[in-house]
């Protein structure tokens, strides 16, 4: 039976009617129509599809919808401001970091909530972090350059 | 991949006995839903079936974690494998829980699974289930009829399979403190050093008083139908002064009591023989982690 629930998501609230057994990742992007976020293995072992929640990166293809009601979730859409990318996006395309793309929501997201808490990680913290996300195209190697040098960034702002 | 989940009725009660009481009323029907990191992928596999699904996330007094010097710690079932990781109070008091929670698959699995979730699943490889045991923890139980406290050694019975019946709800854990002289260390095994199911997992907490070990804990997991403690291994440390001879005896003694199979992950002999390596490593560094 559906039921109309409140989500807070970048900032905005949305009412939205939902089943109990939809996933987090199929409202955002199917109701919501935010489709930065990615769908890829649906069992929480690529990261592709990771969203913050109350800033904390979780995976959205393991989470009902209903169970996000009342949390503040935050997509790759609300990280860039006012039109302005963020200066993890930009690092990301200055690095190479980005070649389908196909993962780079995920693996932003999980590098905003890094640099949020630890501004200045090791890269031993860094592939920590980025554990839970799998690429297929890049080696991994840009990625990590592309959030040090994304911290680096952020320290002077 | 894309698989979605079949149909069912949620429900999210706010307390314990409101949790009971669907248990009951919904019988085999269904499911209780934590972290949902297990659950949700395996009803998407269709490994596990339910009509009705009871989030626990709106109770409370299941995510409460509290500790005290005498009564030990006192660790809701909800409470989140990165909420352990990050505790001071358990990097405090039980740095092997730290440890273990923080090698437990992801960030974002470890933002979302809970340490109750983990040991109802019941998996022999499960990661908070060695540290738990080396520590000598209990598990509470709550039904219609009020708690039960058995040891958590107990509550194992099988791959995938807990003692919980029909109507009993995993609430906390209790574990006892630590006591002074002891150290504690949990290893984990595997192909990758990430998002990984262990090959083996090996807990250690010994005590250490006049230069002998006057108790000492063995955990293994993924070694065995369920988490164990290797007792004829802690036998061998008991009461012994601890040299280089006597914990690679008790590390033999290990390898010995497990009963690992071949699997996707690694061979029965190579998983015999790590789990003498990661018992005596364990062992080892428990032992170098008691404050003089």
């Amino acid at each position: 039976m559906k039921q109309e629930i409140e989500l807070k998501v970048n900032g905005q609230i949305c009412e939205v009617e939902v089943e109990p057994w939809w996933t987090l990742v199929d409202v955002l992007r199917d109701h919501l129509h935010l489709t930065g976020t990615k769908k890829s293995c649906g069992e929480g072992d690529c990261g592709a599809c990771t969203v913050l929640m109350d800033g904390e990166p979780v995976n959205s293809c393991l989470m009902l919808a209903i169970e996000a009601r009342g949390k503040d979730i935050t997509t790759i859409e609300g990280i860039s401001q006012g039109g302005e990318l963020h200066p993890i996006q930009e690092a990301f395309m200055k690095f190479g970091a980005v070649q389908c793309g196909f993962c780079t929501p995920g693996m932003i997201m999980a590098t905003k909530a890094l640099l949020d808490r630890n501004p200045n990680p090791s890269e031993e913290e860094i592939k920590k972090s980025l554990s839970g996300h799998l690429c297929r195209c890049t080696g991994y190697v840009q990625i990590i350059e592309a959030v040090t040098a994304a911290a680096e960034k952020m320290k002077t702002l | 991949m894309f698989r979605s989940l079949p149909r069912f009725e949620y429900l999210s009660p706010s307390k314990v006995e409101e949790a009971i009481g669907l248990l009951r009323e919904h019988g085999n029907r269904v499911k209780v839903l934590a972290g949902g990191t297990d659950l949700i992928p395996m009803m998407k596999w269709g490994k596990v079936k339910a009509e009705v699904v009871v989030g626990l996330g709106g109770i409370r007094e299941m995510g409460v974690m509290e500790f005290g010097p005498r009564k030990g710690l006192k660790l809701g079932a909800l409470c989140r494998i990165t909420d352990i990781e990050k505790s001071a109070v358990i990097r405090d008091h039980y740095p092997i829980l730290s440890q273990a929670a923080s090698v437990l698959a992801s960030v974002e699995v470890r933002n979302r699974a809970t340490v109750g979730g983990n040991l109802c699943n019941a998996s022999p490889a499960a990661d908070m289930a060695p540290s738990l045991l080396a520590l000598d923890a209990k598990a509470v139980i709550a039904s219609s009829k009020g708690e039960r406290v058995i040891p958590l050694e107990a509550f194992f019975v099988g791959p995938g399979k807990t003692c919980l019946k029909q109507g009993e709800l995993l609430v906390r854990l209790e574990v006892p403190a630590m006591g002074p002289r002891t150290g504690g260390e949990y290893i984990k095994l595997g192909i990758r050093k990430a998002m990984e199911i262990s090959l083996v997992g090996a807990a250690a907490v010994v005590r250490v008083e006049g230069g002998k070990c006057e108790d000492a804990r063995l955990a293994l997991g993924s070694v065995a139908p369920k988490p164990m403690r290797a007792k004829k291994a802690e036998g061998v440390l008991k009461g012994k002064k601890v040299d280089q001879g006597v914990i690679a005896a008790a590390a033999d003694a290990a390898s010995k009591e497990a009963s690992p199979i071949t699997d996707i992950r690694g061979s029965e002999w190579y998983r015999r023989e790590m789990v003498r390596v990661l018992s005596r490593r364990a062992i080892e560094n428990a032992l170098g982690k008691i404050k003089r």
